[in-house]
């Protein structure tokens, strides 16, 4: 009772990395409100998944392992989730902002009136006084999030509905071993408890998964265009400098919305959260949209026409003037003085 | 076949995506005035969807549903001029300060009221809050099954509808019965543009509130033309528990709203001279920034 959850996300039989993350979020939440912290796994074959779990903090592990339950459907995994939190009442559930935690955790939220927020940035603890009302709430869950295309930074907070939940996108929490032996326990749902006939109308007929061509997250150095690129051919050459220092080239998404670079390529908090060691904007104003989701850079170098945009002052080194001369001439003199 | 009966869920969202320097007011708080207000891109992405399923089954019907202020009839009408059939405008002060599971539920009871229908589309996400949480939450609270991340709707049969998902790395096809809520992503086809007959045909709709503002110059031709009348639905005309509606009906509070300060490091501005780059890329590759 008044746990924290993690709802855990099956990707290839291993769990997924945004779940670890959000475990790794979680026992630290965990520890400061000095309840437990628990995960819930559905799928199918899911022998020994817990022990993947136990090493992020967890002290329990729901698992509900069902060959029906061995590809996502909302209304399944619903009735589970559903169900667990009116028995076991946590105080916090959290899931990843993928394809199935957007799917799956407004149903749920909807079904408990629980409130949620999606695509957090931060999570921290903090007490609410509601003036009006008299009241004084004490260790709610502050749900940090940039708001409004990434205009403004609003934190919510749900005083008295429970849980209070949140979706997280993968790579803005960092993932750590909590401690390589820490044990948990391991409870086992018995599926049919909690699922009934009418929740499997939804037929998955076919599944084509193909791993990203793209993998931005894990480049070390990204060249972004931002609208200021201007063009789908201008940023080509972008792509020409990311090709030459061995980068991915990235995308704001204003850039994305006007067709310059594909969704995938979309950095910030509805894309990527990327944590490079170089990373170039050239021609991105900075919304804190973006911003969130780019900041970690070890170095940035800032390339726009206007001096006063504000990703120039978390740059590190700020060049005013057009992409079309600049990026030419950073090709230019790279391959000169990497001979 | 016989034709389908479609609820298209759409909202008139601020534009966020060209956000000029007057967009935020000094106190930190955004200017609405400063942003156009735009039909929700992923909402034409499912009118384009609801349009494309009544091209197939003649019969078929397309009603928009939109929930906001006075203005927000505006995008009925757009919807109207691309080709849907009619549309309801759900507004009423008790409906300010919802989140997204109020306003889920206002919604609902909306379409309850309307009855009659064989699937609800919607844009999978609205621009201004990003949340993807309405249609998931309008299809729980109609009991409904739903497709969210859709991109094409593949085969409709007598009792189900096949639906093409797009995720994050990969599709899937999914089988789905009717009556469901499915949600259309931005990578799906495009919005056919305004049609000149539907144009000239709604040019002067308008909701009674419309009619009655006396400051525009208007002629009311309703009663020998209907479809120019724009349904207005309000708290009293749909059957709802006004507890679950608006700010009180909302679970989640926004505590506060901030201006972003960045950690501001001091940068090394540079120009775009032969000597600053050469300078520049010389330092990258000594400092092993680059290889």
């Amino acid at each position: 009772m008044n746990n924290i959850f993690v709802i855990c996300e099956i990707e290839n039989g291993q769990v997924a990395d945004v779940s670890l993350e959000l475990m790794t979020k979680g026992r630290s939440l965990a520890d400061e409100l000095k309840c437990k912290l628990e995960a819930l796994v559905i799928g199918h074959n899911l022998k020994d998944i817990e022990k993947d779990i136990y090493p992020f903090g967890a002290d329990k592990v729901w698992v509900a392992d069902d060959p029906r339950l061995e590809v996502y459907t909302t209304l399944p995994y619903n009735s589970i989730a559903v169900k667990l939190f009116q028995e076991e009442k946590p105080q916090i559930a959290l899931l990843g902002a993928t394809t199935f935690g957007r799917d799956l955790g407004p149903r749920v939220s909807s079904q408990l009136i629980s409130g949620l927020t999606a695509d957090c940035t931060s999570l921290e603890i903090g007490d609410h006084e509601d003036k009006r009302a008299g009241k004084k709430y004490e260790n709610l869950l502050y749900q940090i999030r940039p708001a409004f295309g990434g205009n403004i930074v609003a934190t919510i907070i749900n005083p008295d509905n429970r849980p209070q939940m949140a979706t997280v996108r993968e790579g803005v929490m960092k993932k750590e071993v909590y401690n390589p032996n820490h044990k948990g326990e391991l409870v086992k749902i018995d599926v049919d408890k909690y699922v009934s006939k009418e929740d499997f109308v939804v037929k998955v007929i076919e599944r084509h998964i193909e791993s990203s061509k793209v993998n931005i997250k894990n480049s070390s150095i990204i060249v972004a265009g931002g609208y200021g690129v201007g063009s789908k051919e201008n940023f080509n050459l972008l792509s020409e400098l990311a090709h030459l220092i061995s980068g991915e080239v990235g995308a704001s998404r204003a850039a994305v919305d006007a067709g310059f670079a594909d969704h995938d390529r979309q950095i910030g908090q509805t894309g990527v959260t990327v944590r490079p060691k170089l990373y170039i904007a050239c021609g991105i104003s900075g919304q804190v949209q973006h911003i969130a989701g780019m900041q970690e850079s070890s170095m940035i170098i800032s390339i726009n026409n206007d001096p006063e945009a504000p990703i120039n002052k978390i740059a590190d080194y700020v060049i005013t003037g057009d992409i079309e001369e600049i990026v030419p001439k950073m090709i230019k003199y790279y391959k000169k003085n990497s001979k | 076949m016989k034709g389908l009966k479609i609820i298209v869920l759409a909202k008139q969202v601020p534009d966020t995506r060209n956000v000029g320097k007057d967009a935020m007011k000094a106190d930190g708080t955004v200017n609405r005035a400063a942003l156009p207000a735009i039909f929700n891109p992923e909402d034409l992405n499912a009118l384009e969807q609801a349009l494309q399923l009544k091209d197939k089954f003649p019969g078929s019907s397309v009603s928009l549903l939109t929930m906001g202020p006075g203005r927000a009839a505006e995008i009925i009408r757009e919807g109207l001029y691309r080709g849907a059939d009619n549309g309801y405008l759900l507004t009423d002060r008790a409906f300010a300060g919802a989140d997204t599971l109020a306003t889920s539920y206002a919604l609902s009871c909306a379409i309850k009221k309307i009855k009659d229908y064989d699937v609800i589309i919607a844009g999978r996400q609205a621009i201004d809050g990003d949340t993807a949480q309405v249609g998931p939450q309008v299809a729980e609270k109609l009991g409904l099954p739903q497709v969210t991340y859709a991109e094409d709707v593949l085969e409709t049969k007598k009792k189900s509808i096949v639906i093409k998902r797009r995720l994050e790395n990969g599709v899937e096809t999914v089988e789905c019965p009717l009556p469901c809520v499915i949600t259309v992503n931005a990578s799906a086809a495009e919005c056919r543009p305004r049609n000149a007959k539907a144009l000239m045909k709604f040019k002067h709709a308008r909701t009674a509130t419309e009619r009655q503002d006396a400051s525009e110059d208007y002629i009311d031709m309703t009663s020998e033309r209907p479809y120019l009348d724009l349904p207005e639905l309000s708290v009293n005309d749909i059957e709802v528990d006004v507890a679950q509606l608006g700010l009180s009906g909302s679970p989640t509070k926004v505590k506060k709203i901030e201006n972003v300060v960045f950690q501001a490091k001091e940068s090394k501005v540079l120009t775009p001279s032969d000597n600053d780059m050469d300078e520049l890329m010389k330092e990258l590759i000594s400092n092993h920034t680059l290889g």
